[in-house]
């Protein structure tokens, strides 16, 4: 289970981008989280992925209540979290080529062993062919990035992912592409997902169940 | 820039190009530009490296019956007042600055590095704290700091170096702690943490090679900086001590000189001064173009 209960989160704590937030999600579970532009879903996202502590309210991931946030929280709860942001061309090291973006989470824990392997086969899966993996960031399109940056969050195989608006910068074919990446990653292992976005017929169509953003704030 | 040529194209009838580049024009300059700095900068550090192994230079010597000569050919920038040669002695003295204009802006960019990423990487208080001691720093003029420093040691390259050091490390703090602070929260560096990095692996897999250009960029060009330093430390009479050749000390001696009409003392040590530290700076200039991704990204595609 992924649980956010009452969250409070923002970036001043004066003035909290949204108050008591919750949103469960069962293991194994799709869900959508729709709403409107600047309402703090975002936010929810990076406080589901532990990188942003909220100001209020209680978040547990498979039972354990989390109580570090970014560095502070354990290793193996931080990367039972993958992420995929909004933006690739940010979200990406301008000076690692994609092979090394891809294989950057495994070194970072140790793993170096695995990393050629497992990021040919990754790269298979998300479609990259060819001399991609050797360029850099502003060498390749958007559409290409983001599969570099769906690569990186699937390669620890978490059980968690956090998708925050992931095909909103990419056209229709690479969107379905990304999203049966996805899919097949979660046929395979299980995992649950956390999709944000406010493509209202995308969302339907690829999550189990999709929530609106209105519901999950409990005015306070 | 097509829709600004597309109207030149309706009015004139002529096959004039519809789009015209303006950057090979500009890349030319830049080659030209590059190559006369990276010229006289080589040319300057085989000068500074080989003329002293076989030319020695003896700083206490005069010849009084050579004294303030124009330039010839057996003394090309002529001689000063006490008959010593000028060429000679300008290259020693530009060897002397620089020197100290290299170690200094060395030290300078460490220290500034390591005050800047610190304050930005802790955040908070101590980051308030170590900032407005940087305000406080810069808030006092350089070269006044500068004598302040100087003036408490007995004279000396190494005084000299401390002092410009010591008043030169504000900007890299400045700008590193800017840099740091701009990356800390891109989301490569979360999508880094999720990714189970450790603070460590952030610092030195993400932050410090995209920090790294920069510093390394400031200490270049902080180089002529720290060399007209060390001449004004000079020229003051504060600096190197007054029989040693430096460009500071040669146009300091040949002030009086120039009242009495004899230009060669001054112009070449400050022609000395001036043309390395361009060259310096100019490819700093094209270094810092050449470190912008995004810049780069355009060269190759």
């Amino acid at each position: 289970m992924l649980e956010l209960d009452t969250v409070t989160a923002g970036y001043d704590p004066r003035t909290p981008v949204f108050r008591g937030a919750s949103l469960t999600i069962a293991p194994g579970e799709a869900v959508g989280l729709l709403g409107p532009s600047g309402c703090g879903k975002s936010t929810l996202a990076r406080v589901a992925a532990l990188l942003h502590r909220p100001d209020a309210g209680r978040v547990a991931v498979d039972g354990r209540e989390v109580r570090g946030w970014r560095h502070r929280a354990p290793r193996d709860l931080r990367t039972a979290i993958g992420v995929v942001f909004q933006q690739p061309r940010m979200s990406a090291d301008p000076r690692l080529r994609l092979r090394d973006l891809i294989a950057e989470p495994l070194r970072a824990t140790g793993r170096r062993a695995e990393a050629d392997e497992r990021v040919a086969e990754l790269a298979r899966t998300a479609g990259l062919t060819g001399d991609l993996l050797g360029r850099r960031p502003h060498e390749v399109s958007d559409g290409q990035l983001q599969r570099a940056c769906l690569a990186r969050a699937l390669v620890l195989r978490p059980r968690w992912l956090v998708c925050d608006e992931m095909t909103a910068m990419l056209d229709a074919s690479t969107t379905a592409a990304l999203v049966a990446v996805v899919e097949a990653y979660r046929r395979e292992h299980g995992a649950g997902l956390l999709a944000v976005g406010h493509d209202r017929v995308l969302l339907e169509r690829w999550c189990d169940r999709t929530e609106e953003w209105a519901d999950c704030v409990r005015t306070a | 820039m097509p829709g600004h040529a597309s109207p030149a194209r309706s009015e004139r009838s002529a096959p004039a190009p519809a789009w015209r580049s303006h950057g090979r024009t500009r890349r030319s300059t830049r080659t030209v530009r590059v190559a006369v700095s990276a010229a006289v900068t080589g040319a300057v550090v085989l000068a500074v490296l080989l003329v002293p192994p076989l030319v020695q230079l003896d700083q206490q010597a005069v010849d009084l019956s050579l004294k303030l000569r124009p330039p010839s050919w057996d003394h090309p920038f002529g001689t000063d007042d006490l008959g010593r040669d000028l060429l000679l002695r300008c290259v020693y003295g530009l060897r002397v600055s620089l020197l100290v204009g290299l170690v200094a802006a060395l030290v300078a960019t460490v220290i500034g590095t390591a005050v800047g990423a610190a304050a930005a990487a802790f955040g908070g208080w101590t980051d308030r704290l170590v900032m407005r001691l940087v305000d406080t720093f810069s808030s006092v003029p350089h070269l006044l700091l500068g004598i302040f420093v100087v003036a408490m040691f007995r004279p000396g390259v190494w005084p000299v170096i401390v002092s410009v050091a010591l008043t030169h490390w504000l900007s890299t703090a400045r700008i590193v702690r800017s840099e740091v602070l701009s990356l800390r929260s891109r989301p490569y560096v979360d999508a880094a943490i999720s990714g189970g990095a450790s603070r460590w692996r952030v610092t030195v897999r993400h932050l410090l090679p995209a920090v790294l250009p920069q510093a390394g960029l400031a200490a270049v060009l902080m180089v002529p900086h720290a060399m007209w330093h060390e001449s004004a430390l000079s020229f003051l009479g504060l600096g190197l001590p007054a029989h040693q050749a430096s460009l500071g000390n040669l146009v300091q001696t040949a002030r009086g000189s120039l009242l009495a009409g004899d230009w060669w003392p001054t112009l070449f040590p400050g022609l000395f001064l001036i043309i390395p530290t361009l060259a310096v700076a100019g490819l700093a200039g094209a270094w810092r173009e050449r470190i912008n991704p995004r810049r780069r990204s355009e060269l190759m595609l």
